[in-house]
């Protein structure tokens, strides 16, 4: 049995198969075709944090392949604040299910789950540590946007920081050899522990403009006000991340903007309507990945 | 040699926890807590070693060393040898060598790690690289080098 705790738990191989069904997939998970792949199933969603997205985009993969969800979306009206541990509550939940997705506040939870549950643990995000299926779905959505994923020059703009999908993504992109740009404030720069791990070229940069007309993907993550001590300091600096679409004249017309969302202001929405805006399509393409996951995982299909 | 064995005497029954990292031998009596057991111990800082040029030894009366304390020992000096005394000769030599896995002896420092959280769960590190020593928590992932270890 296999969990899926870590990107790294994932190969390259194992990566391009799951994009590939996911693709397969697309008319299922837009609901133009039924399925009963998974009929008869039952997956737990253990959310032990609120998440909307993650939680609504697995219920939602899970029941268009005619299986059935179980689970709780905070963890306030359960028996974690009685005491009981995670792995006891991991124990149960496996018991009454066919796989688990577990979101958790705290680093190395999915890591633990996977050592006692009896069934595939999904990480669906702990604390600042993984969140694989939204790395995958990231992954995807660039395949589909631009047609290929090898040899892609990249930037990722924002709170590079503490934004943990941009250290995921960068880590899984190193592995198909794309040129990274991380364009961020230097208080919000990508972190030594990421960049040291990066094999092929990265590079980083004050600001978007000089470098914008090189890149086939651009994602965007949220600044958020809450880093900065100093209100008016988040001002200027939000201020000078923002994209709007007269900055987009010099891109290439292929180029997509990614975003995790939710967004605030950081991508103007006059740019919602245009060919770059891949954000909403990305948000959607959360189902047809963790449809090809489930169906992986559950019915063990290679 | 000789000079060296005659500063402190043959200790009839115990350890002698040889070729420790000089300056070393003062951190493995605090964190092995040897000092704390009810029996004679002798420390040598800086001894002059054929294989390296100084070393620090420590001799532990009629005591040896369990497996969690050698565990200890190889994180904090990779290259001592635990020589088992009994009856004033060597019964037995170890080489310590680092587990692949380190378990319940080293502290997360990541206060957010589920292993600081949780009742019953026990730290695990995996051993990424021996020469410069460091080590990556399997829950977190947060990584750690030989200045930054805390023991449990």
């Amino acid at each position: 049995m296999k969990h899926v705790v870590s990107i790294e738990d994932l190969d390259n191989k194992r990566i391009m198969g799951l994009l590939k069904r996911a693709s397969e997939l697309l008319p299922i998970a837009k609901g133009e075709k039924k399925s009963d792949i998974l009929k008869g199933k039952i997956l737990s969603t253990c959310f032990f944090e609120a998440s909307t997205r993650t939680r609504l985009s697995f219920e939602s993969a899970m029941q268009r392949l005619g299986g059935s969800c179980i689970g709780f979306a905070d963890p306030s009206a359960t028996s974690h604040l009685k005491g009981e541990t995670l792995s006891d509550a991991i124990r149960m939940v496996a018991g009454y299910s066919d796989a688990v997705v577990l979101r958790h506040p705290r680093e190395g939870a999915a890591k633990l789950a996977s050592e006692v549950s009896e069934v595939p643990i999904i990480n669906g995000g702990d604390g600042a540590g993984q969140h694989p299926t939204q790395t995958l779905l990231d992954l995807f959505t660039i395949k589909e946007e631009i047609g290929k994923l090898e040899n892609l020059k990249v930037g990722m703009l924002g709170d590079l920081r503490y934004g943990r999908t941009v250290h995921s993504l960068s880590q899984a992109l190193d592995r198909f050899n794309t040129k990274l740009y991380f364009i961020s404030p230097e208080s919000l720069a990508m972190p030594e522990y990421v960049t040291d791990e990066l094999t092929g070229e990265w590079s980083t940069h004050q600001n978007l403009e000089n470098i914008l007309s090189e890149l086939d993907v651009l994602y965007v993550t949220r600044i958020q006000k809450e880093r900065f001590p100093d209100v008016e300091d988040y001002k200027r600096v939000a201020g000078a991340y923002r994209i709007n679409s007269e900055l987009l004249n010099n891109a290439k017309p292929k180029m997509r903007i990614l975003h995790p969302l939710p967004r605030v202001d950081e991508i103007s929405t006059d740019i919602d309507n245009t060919k770059h805006a891949a954000y909403f399509r990305q948000a959607f393409n959360g189902v047809p990945v963790r449809m090809a996951l489930l169906e992986q995982l559950i019915r063990g299909k290679k | 040699m000789s000079d060296n064995l005659l500063r402190v005497q043959p200790i009839r029954n115990g350890t002698v926890i040889d070729h420790i990292k000089p300056g070393c031998g003062r951190k493995v009596l605090d964190i092995l807590n040897l000092s704390g057991s009810d029996t004679t111990i002798s420390l040598l800082i800086n001894v002059q070693s054929k294989h390296q040029k100084r070393k620090d030894i420590i001799k532990v009366e009629d005591r040896e060393l369990n497996e969690i304390e050698i565990e200890k020992l190889a994180l904090l000096s990779p290259n001592a040898i635990v020589n088992i005394i009994r009856n004033y000769a060597v019964a037995g030599k170890k080489t310590i060598e680092i587990p692949p896995f380190i378990s319940e002896i080293v502290q997360c420092p990541n206060e957010n790690c589920i292993c600081n959280n949780e009742r019953g769960v026990s730290t695990n590190f995996k051993l990424l690289s021996k020469e410069n020593l460091q080590i990556k928590c399997t829950y977190c992932g947060r990584k750690m080098e030989e200045d930054s270890i805390n023991f449990i």
